[in-house]
């Protein structure tokens, strides 16, 4: 096995297209763990943390864009975008502990494509857009559309996520991620819920993005649930008619992690939760 | 911050103070040996090569493809075991099968669960070991496979064994009665009943150190081992059984332990690494990985428990019928003995029948895990008693307190209990402030007793004397609580000198008496009377050597604050120090040492109280435990931070199996949950810090007083919680663990 560590976008794909079983690394907290079980055994590692892009956090047109392979406790010191995606940064910095998170990025949770994953439904609820660089040049994804599977992307040979493009922010606007584990830390989420959303200045909900991850084989974006808060002001209707939907979108499985009904059932509960976070933040930004 | 008043005055000058541990600096700045830092020059790595069955016949080995890879020196299956018959040893609290150690440690003609070893190969690397597993073909006729009590118990599930059980082929080895009086009338005609079935679930101890050894064989057939387990002499008389050895021809080295909780009173690796070491000639490193210590080591065993509690109105309990089937593993492990006797023998009741039977399954045999059997078997006796008080609307620390055994009831062995402090310890309960604190919305609080035997056992210490008078306190126990402290303490008590001029060691199998492994609560009981009694036959030399340099009777000296003073008629002598009796050793007789051998069996039963305040989240089902209070009788605490440690610590365990610890099997039984993302002990956030409150009733006849205090405090907890989550929920929970989904499920199921 050989390791690499390039400097630049051009060498990282060069180096990941010339072999089938070179694999990217960002934080190695998921990768170096499988890699030590025996459940991957990758011929070449390419290290991005070297690559100057891949790194840091900035104000980028109005909105942010984060290095992909940016360590999570890193974003903490980032006051901008902690005032803007509260919810982003809250997610990110849920997974593990503080030694997992010096080390963890958003953009190998993402790659990782655990369904699990926690920053991936506060990624997809905020409308984050991955720019994948490869050997055709620079491309930007929607978040949602490069999960796949368990395990499972769409990138292609070659193909790895240089930044993550998140949009300009609205007064009026927050997100919020919550998640169930049975502990209190150092657990993989049963049910995970991002909520992004807006309002206008008597408090109505004009937008709403909800995302729900390990209750499928993905992180879903569930529009019918985001649909049911818009042109409230997050009453007991719009709250039940949004659980409701989140419950109806859920296709998960029985495993040690949770049972098919605790899953279902908490998706609701864990969206109303996040939702009424979101819905103060967003009030507390007019 | 812990409580840490303490009832009982202190009238010594080092015991009872909380000095920095001996042990300590090497600890926290990454010097300690443990298992896995022990090297030897030209040492080989073992590797061991695992059933992926739960259940199969072996129908053939060919490692011929393994023993050819370059670098591979030996390898290693049963057969390489000299056959014993069904032979036990006396090495721990229980006995230990030699057979069926063995075939935990290498699989004979069948696996009994996944992760049983069944071939081991030592090579020149890591790398080169674990290479040679994948060219071993092990073919295997696989077995339908079963682990749940009820289903193992069927009538049609497969059998493990046929041999167990005398009624016939069954997964039942052992079936237990203990019964007085007519317990089936006295129901009958009780006012109040409560009646439930409670389970419990198999849990591991989950100590940080994964086991580790080092073997060498030499040529002669002398051999020595160096590892962390809970008692060398353990390892020495099992090792010895298993590979045909002398005892005196194996030296077994103690190394700093990691946790053991009583998992470590047995052994998986160091037969294996002897075995590889005597066909390689070459020593022989072995270290499991986590993953391979959920997979084939003995976790405590999980239990079903049906009781019927009965009591009159005025709450006295007049009937109990308890009956306890004890999840054992693949083969009969820690089985419900313990259960049968700890069940009701904190509670004074007239009739009563308590039965009991070890069931065997598909998963790693279990073993000792702190107080082992009794949490499951009082967990259900503690929650019906709640019940009862709930029932009668009686206080449930003072319906205990009506039932409570005190000194002169007869005890589970027959004999009259001596001083017991279980009413004390219920006393200071009712006292502490944490019992009446208001409680929040949706918060509960729960209590529950505990008690625990306790064990002597055997015990031997040395303590010699250096030329500049300065002591060396020797024992054969692994320190895995604080235990060198504590023997540090006792003797420079006695002796009358600092602490810091005592430096307390744990001698290997070859250069001390034989002592019983560090269990049962038992080290600094028995071995602290042995190092007491040690440093008091000292103290007669001192006052000799001294008498012989002052030309008096050695009657006419006294030892206090360290020196001899000289108390003949006329004599007005300067008083000698230990330095200078010590510096003038050679002149006066020689060495200043003793060695000394001690076999208590008035080792007490200790009691502890907990108090659980838990909130519970109505729509999630989590479950936060916001305030915790240990209360323990504890005899005489000799260094109270590491009592309040052992309390705090067996909480915090017990914590964990009433709320998230459970094994999760596959289809295929497979644990599906080997590591400690997926069995849930607790973290350090999801506890509050538990307070401590310590009864010290000393034991009468122990030079400090001292009882065991290690395990009682991992018994209360179970039913603390579960009463405190019974009465948030306001409904009774019956199994463990509570998990959020579970407790979801149940507050659905009522509406
Ligand atoms: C103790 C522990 C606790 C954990 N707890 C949590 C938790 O609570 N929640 C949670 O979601 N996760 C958890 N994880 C998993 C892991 O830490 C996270 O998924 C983390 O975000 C992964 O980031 P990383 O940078 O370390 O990824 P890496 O290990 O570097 O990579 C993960 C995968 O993504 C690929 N990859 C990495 N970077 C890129 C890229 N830029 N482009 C394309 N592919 C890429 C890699 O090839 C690899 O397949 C935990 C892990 C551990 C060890």
């Amino acid at each position: 096995m050989s390791y690499h560590s390039p400097t630049s976008v051009d060498q990282a794909v060069e180096l990941l297209a010339s072999r089938d079983d070179a694999r990217p690394m960002s934080g190695g907290t998921d990768l170096l763990v499988q890699m030590r079980s025996g459940r991957l055994k990758p011929g070449a590692i390419v290290d991005i943390k070297g690559i100057d892009r891949a790194v840091g956090s900035r104000a980028q047109d109005g909105g942010f864009v984060i290095g992909a392979a940016t360590p999570c406790t890193e974003l903490l010191d980032d006051a901008a975008l902690c005032a803007a995606w509260p919810g982003v940064v809250e997610a990110a910095n849920l997974i593990g502990s503080v030694q997992v998170r010096n080390r963890a990025t958003i953009g190998g949770n993402l790659c990782n494509a655990s369904p699990a994953a926690d920053s991936v439904p506060a990624l997809i609820a905020a409308g984050a857009r991955a720019v994948v660089a490869g050997p055709q040049g620079e491309r930007i994804v929607a978040v949602e559309d490069l999960l796949a599977g368990p395990g499972w992307t769409t990138l292609g040979k070659g193909e790895f996520v240089l930044e993550f493009i998140l949009p300009v922010r609205e007064p009026g606007s927050a997100d919020a991620y919550l998640r169930s584990i049975p502990r209190t830390e150092m657990d993989i989420a049963v049910v995970g819920a991002g909520i992004n959303l807006s309002c206008d200045a008597s408090g109505t909900i004009t937008a709403a993005r909800v995302a729900l991850g390990a209750v499928a084989p993905t992180a879903l974006l569930v529009p019918d649930a985001g649909a049911a808060l818009i042109g409230s002001k997050l009453d007991e209707a719009a709250l039940t008619a949004m659980g409701e939907a989140a419950k109806a979108a859920c296709r998960p499985i029985d495993d040690k992690r949770g049972t098919i009904d605790y899953r279902i059932a908490m998706s609701a509960v864990y969206a109303r939760r996040a939702a009424v976070i979101a819905y103060n933040r967003s009030r507390e930004t007019l | 911050m812990t409580k840490q008043d303490q009832i009982a005055t202190t009238e010594h000058r080092i015991v009872g103070t909380r000095p920095v541990r001996p042990d300590g600096a090497d600890k926290v700045t990454g010097k300690a040996v443990y298992g896995a830092d022990f090297y030897l020059p030209g040492m080989l790595r073992g590797a061991i090569l695992r059933s992926p069955h739960a259940h199969a016949r072996i129908v053939s080995i060919d490692t011929r493809k393994a023993e050819a890879l370059a670098g591979v020196k030996a390898v290693a299956t049963n057969a390489d075991f000299p056959r014993v018959e069904m032979d036990e040893i006396d090495a721990g609290e229980a006995g230990i099968n030699v057979d069926r150690a063995a075939q935990m440690c290498l699989a004979r003609d069948k696996v009994f669960y996944e992760g049983q070893p069944v071939v081991a190969v030592a090579a020149t690397s890591p790398e080169i070991a674990t290479a040679a597993l994948d060219l071993i073909e092990v073919r295997y006729e696989v077995l339908p496979h079963v682990i749940e009590i009820a289903d193992a118990m069927r009538s049609d599930a497969p059998v493990l064994h046929d041999d167990l059980d005398a009624k016939g082929p069954s997964n039942i080895a052992a079936r237990l009665d203990s019964s007085t009086g007519d317990a089936e009338a006295a129901l009958a005609t009780a006012d109040v009943v409560a009646t439930g079935r409670y389970t419990t679930q198999a849990v591991h101890q989950g100590y940080i150190e994964p086991q580790a050894c080092v073997a060498s064989v030499s040529g002669d057939g002398q051999a020595q081992l160096w590892c962390s387990s809970q008692g060398a002499f353990m390892v020495r008389s099992v090792v010895a059984a298993i590979t045909g050895m002398n005892l005196a021809d194996l030296r077994v080295t103690p190394l700093e332990i990691g946790g053991g909780f009583g998992g470590k009173t047995t052994v998986y690796l160091e037969p294996v690494a002897t075995i590889l070491s005597k066909k390689s000639g070459r020593p022989v490193k072995m270290v499991l990985s986590r993953d391979e210590v959920f997979r084939s080591t003995g976790p405590g065993p999980g239990a079903e428990i049906d009781i019927r509690l009965g009591a009159t109105k005025d709450g006295i309990l007049t009937a109990a019928i308890v009956d306890m089937r004890y999840q054992v593993g693949a083969f009969p492990g820690a089985g419900a003995g313990a259960g049968v006797m700890h069940a009701l023998g904190g509670y004074r009741i007239e009739h009563k029948r308590v039965t009991g039977c070890d069931v065997v399954s598909n998963m790693p045999s279990t073993h000792a895990y702190r107080a082992p059997s009794a949490p499951q078997a009082e967990f259900a006796v503690e929650c019906a008693i709640d019940d009862i008080a709930r029932q009668l609307g009686m206080d449930p620390i003072a319906l205990r307190e009506k039932n409570a055994v005190r000194a002169g009831d007869t005890s589970f062995s027959g004999t009259p209990h001596g001083q017991i402090a279980f009413m004390e310890t219920l006393a200071a309960a009712k006292g502490h402030d944490h019992y009446s604190a208001p409680l929040g919305p949706n918060q509960g609080r729960g209590i529950a007793a505990g008690w625990w035997v306790n064990h002597g056992g055997e015990s031997t210490a040395m303590i010699s004397i250096a030329e500049d008078g300065t002591a060396v306190v020797a024992t054969g126990n692994p320190d895995i609580g604080g235990s060198r402290a504590s023997m540090a303490m006792m003797a420079a008590e006695v002796l009358q000198i600092p602490m810091v001029k005592v430096r307390p060691i744990v001698a290997d199998t070859a250069s001390i008496g034989f002592s019983m492994l560090t269990g049962g609560s038992r080290t600094t009981f028995a071995t602290g009377k042995a190092v007491s009694e040690a440093a008091a036959e000292v103290v007669e030399i001192l006052k000799a050597r001294a008498a012989m340099i002052w030309g008096v009777d050695a009657s006419r000296v006294e030892w206090r604050d360290g020196e001899a003073h000289c108390l003949a008629d006329g004599r007005d002598e300067a008083p000698l120090g230990i330095k200078e009796i010590a510096s003038k050793a050679s002149k006066t007789g020689g060495p200043i040492s003793v060695e000394k051998s001690v076999y208590p069996h008035d080792a007490m039963p200790t009691y502890a109280v907990h108090i659980c305040d838990v909130e519970l989240d109505p729509e999630t089902g989590h479950v936060g435990v916001t305030r915790y209070t240990a209360i323990q009788d504890v005899g005489r605490a000799v260094h109270p931070s590491y009592v309040e440690g052992q309390a705090q610590g067996g909480a915090v365990q017990g914590i964990g199996w009433a709320l998230n610890e459970a094994y999760t099997f596959n289809k295929e039984g497979r644990v599906d949950n080997a590591g400690f993302l997926d069995y849930r002990m607790p973290v350090a956030s999801d506890l509050p810090m538990i307070d401590t409150l310590l009864v010290e009733i000393p034991h009468p006849t122990h030079p400090f007083g001292v009882k065991g205090v290690g395990e009682v405090p991992i018994v209360p907890p179970l039913a603390a919680v579960a009463n405190a989550v019974s009465a948030a929920a306001g409904m009774r929970m019956f199994d463990l663990p509570m998990t959020p989904a579970r407790i979801h499920a149940a507050l659905n199921a009522a509406g």
